[in-house]
């Protein structure tokens, strides 16, 4: 259960982020999340509603964006998508020594938010 | 309504920290190993088997990772190496946070090997670079042999794969052949040992290994 420590963290940052744009109310945060990474969509969403307290977030919602496994050979240079038999073997040359480009995504991307707390700005 | 770009990356007050804790490794020239597996698999009955063999060669330390106990680093303080308990107090993984500071107590010790033994789970720890030289990923027969695919990344990330009690390979059902065939295919280039933490079995040619990995660190 390491989503609830990276959602602290995403809170965390986005509040400090927050206060620095004088915005007062949180409306959504997006995340972009690598399908490598062990984190859970449905887990970060469990842990992202049980860690707010504090009226910033109150009404705040969290969209993440799942990114697939992307490898590139060091052989042939062949980009090609990894699927669930984790096969990371080029399927163009047979070539074993392949770099992962993307997949491994924990990012925050932005979050949107109102500069007063009745959201009319 | 407001934008804010972030592009921030989560874990990067953790990645910050790993560079601090690699550049200390290599400024010590001591080799640093996360050592990684699920609850049970033997970690810590390795390490005290690997002790044994290279206690005499090499200065070691450990830095145990534990939920809330000090059993294991009591069991490898017996050894006779420098030994610091890190409790997570119910977080599932270690950092490099406190690997940092569980390693500026051994800092003075000279060593040439820091074991650091992560919680066991094969799921959180895999997401946290605490400045390791490399990874190293204990499984045990009795797991069964479809732990790779179910955990791809730890496996994706490890060096080298000790599978443990290997002694009990034929009171189970655990496929050798399968197991090598998924590890093949997500991790072509890992380093495998066949190894029994109770019978002592394939400890001496990690340890062997082991022992040059130190070697080639000390020699750059």
């Amino acid at each position: 259960m390491h989503e609830l420590s990276i959602i602290q963290s995403v809170v965390d940052t986005v509040r400090d982020s927050a206060l620095q744009n004088g915005i007062m109310r949180v409306n959504k945060v997006k995340l972009v999340i690598g399908k490598l990474t062990m984190a859970l969509p449905d887990s970060l969403q469990f842990a992202f509603e049980a860690v707010i307290i504090d009226e910033m977030f109150k009404n705040a919602v969290l969209e993440i964006e799942e990114r697939d496994i992307t490898c590139e050979c060091s052989n042939c240079r062949h980009r090609f998508q990894v699927d669930d038999s984790y096969r990371f073997i080029c399927p163009n040359c047979g070539h074993d020594r392949v770099d992962i480009v993307g997949g491994r995504e924990l990012y925050i991307d932005y979050f949107e938010g109102d500069e007063d707390i009745d959201g009319t700005s | 309504m407001v934008q804010v770009n972030m592009q921030s990356n989560i874990l990067g007050a953790n990645e910050l920290l790993a560079r601090k804790n690699r550049s200390l490794f290599g400024g010590n020239k001591v080799l640093a190993l996360n050592l990684m597996s699920s609850p049970g698999s033997g970690k810590t009955t390795i390490l005290e088997r690997t002790i044994e063999t290279l206690g005499d060669k090499l200065k070691i330390g450990v830095i145990e990772g534990d939920l809330y106990t000090d059993q294991d680093a009591q069991r490898i303080e017996k050894k006779g190496v420098r030994v610091v308990q890190i409790n997570t107090e119910g977080t599932c993984h270690l950092d490099a946070g406190m690997v940092g500071k569980a390693y500026d107590t051994l800092a003075d010790a000279e060593l040439d090997l820091v074991f650091i033994e992560n919680v066991g789970n094969l799921v959180c720890p895999a997401e946290f670079d605490l400045g390791e030289d490399f990874r190293v990923v204990v499984i045990s027969i009795t797991e069964g042999n479809d732990k790779v695919l179910k955990y791809p990344l730890i496996f994706r990330e490890a060096k080298v794969v000790l599978v443990n009690k290997i002694d009990l390979i034929d009171y189970t059902d655990f496929s050798m052949d399968r197991f090598m065939h998924d590890l093949k295919q997500v991790n072509p280039s890992a380093q495998v040992f066949k190894v029994s933490g109770r019978t002592g079995e394939g400890i001496n040619n990690w340890s062997e290994f082991l022992l040059r990995e130190v070697r080639d660190k000390q020699s750059n």
